[in-house]
């Protein structure tokens, strides 16, 4: 019996990446919005790693990495941007924040 | 029997990082959420392991699982954690293409790697003892990726920047 393959991956991160979307299109917080980007972005990284382990080259391995430090700094980003919305007393809700002008 | 093995924990920390991926997604409390996040990316790690990818599963629990989400879970203490319940409010056509548009691309995946690598997912390679090991990884990195190295410390530093720029920018009529 063989271990699990590439397409057992495949599968596990193509379930994962659409319940990251799911959550993505359908919660009003963006801090939850961002939670499930973070969900999106790892079903891609099980991706990437099953693929490295497939063709056996490490740049899946390397490129994985690579995705988890620009996760990093899209949190930083991302929850500095939420932090600042919330200091204008705005309402924390992807609905209403239509517009750029503070 | 070894394969046995690794097919049970395989299937176990799949279904971990199913269940807690799908709590992140509909717990009300964002707490909940960022807690379950915690657990997800335990499981990934899981996962790369038997995927042998041991420095990216040490680095996805150190830096996601350490980093990430303890300052995810500071600005929700920050912003006052409250619950925001998904299904509340929200009109019932966009939660049904909400999950159309999911569906969809879910679909949308599959086919495409069907079609373009049906045949090549069958047999994986043999890889050698040391592959996806800190000394192999250091070597990549440093070697044939040096450029994804450099610029991604660049990304880093311009989103230390930005973040402190975020932060520190008082809109004038604020209480702090």
């Amino acid at each position: 019996m063989p271990g699990p393959g590439v397409a057992a991956y495949l599968i596990l991160s193509v379930i994962l990446f659409a319940t990251g979307a799911f959550g993505v299109l359908i919660r009003r917080s963006p801090l939850i919005v961002l939670l499930a980007l973070e969900i999106m972005l790892n079903a891609g990284n099980l991706a990437l790693i099953a693929f490295a382990r497939q063709t056996g080259t490490g740049s899946g391995q390397i490129f994985a990495l690579t995705v988890m430090v620009v996760a990093a700094a899209e949190a930083v980003v991302g929850l500095g941007l939420i932090v600042a919305v919330s200091r204008r007393h705005v309402d924390l809700d992807v609905d209403k924040l239509t517009t750029l002008r503070g | 029997m070894g394969n046995f093995l690794t097919w049970v924990i395989w299937l176990l920390a799949a279904a971990a990082c199913l269940g807690t991926g799908l709590r992140v997604v509909t717990a009300a409390n964002p707490f909940s959420s960022a807690l379950s996040l915690i657990g997800n990316l335990a499981s990934l790690a899981v996962l790369y392991l038997l995927a042998s990818g041991e420095f990216v599963a040490a680095a996805q629990v150190l830096v996601y699982a350490g980093a990430v989400v303890v300052m995810f879970l500071f600005v929700i203490a920050y912003l006052g954690g409250r619950a925001d319940a998904p299904w509340a409010g929200t009109p019932s056509l966009q939660s049904l293409a909400a999950i159309v548009a999911a569906a969809a691309i879910a679909v949308e995946i599959v086919v495409v790697i069907a079609l373009k690598a049906g045949d090549e997912l069958s047999t994986p390679a043999q890889v050698q003892d040391g592959f996806g090991s800190p000394a192999e990884i250091g070597r990549l990195f440093l070697g044939d990726h040096l450029l994804a190295f450099e610029v991604t410390s660049i990304v880093l530093l311009v989103a230390a920047v930005g973040g402190v720029i975020l932060g520190s920018a008082v809109p004038k009529g604020s209480r702090s």
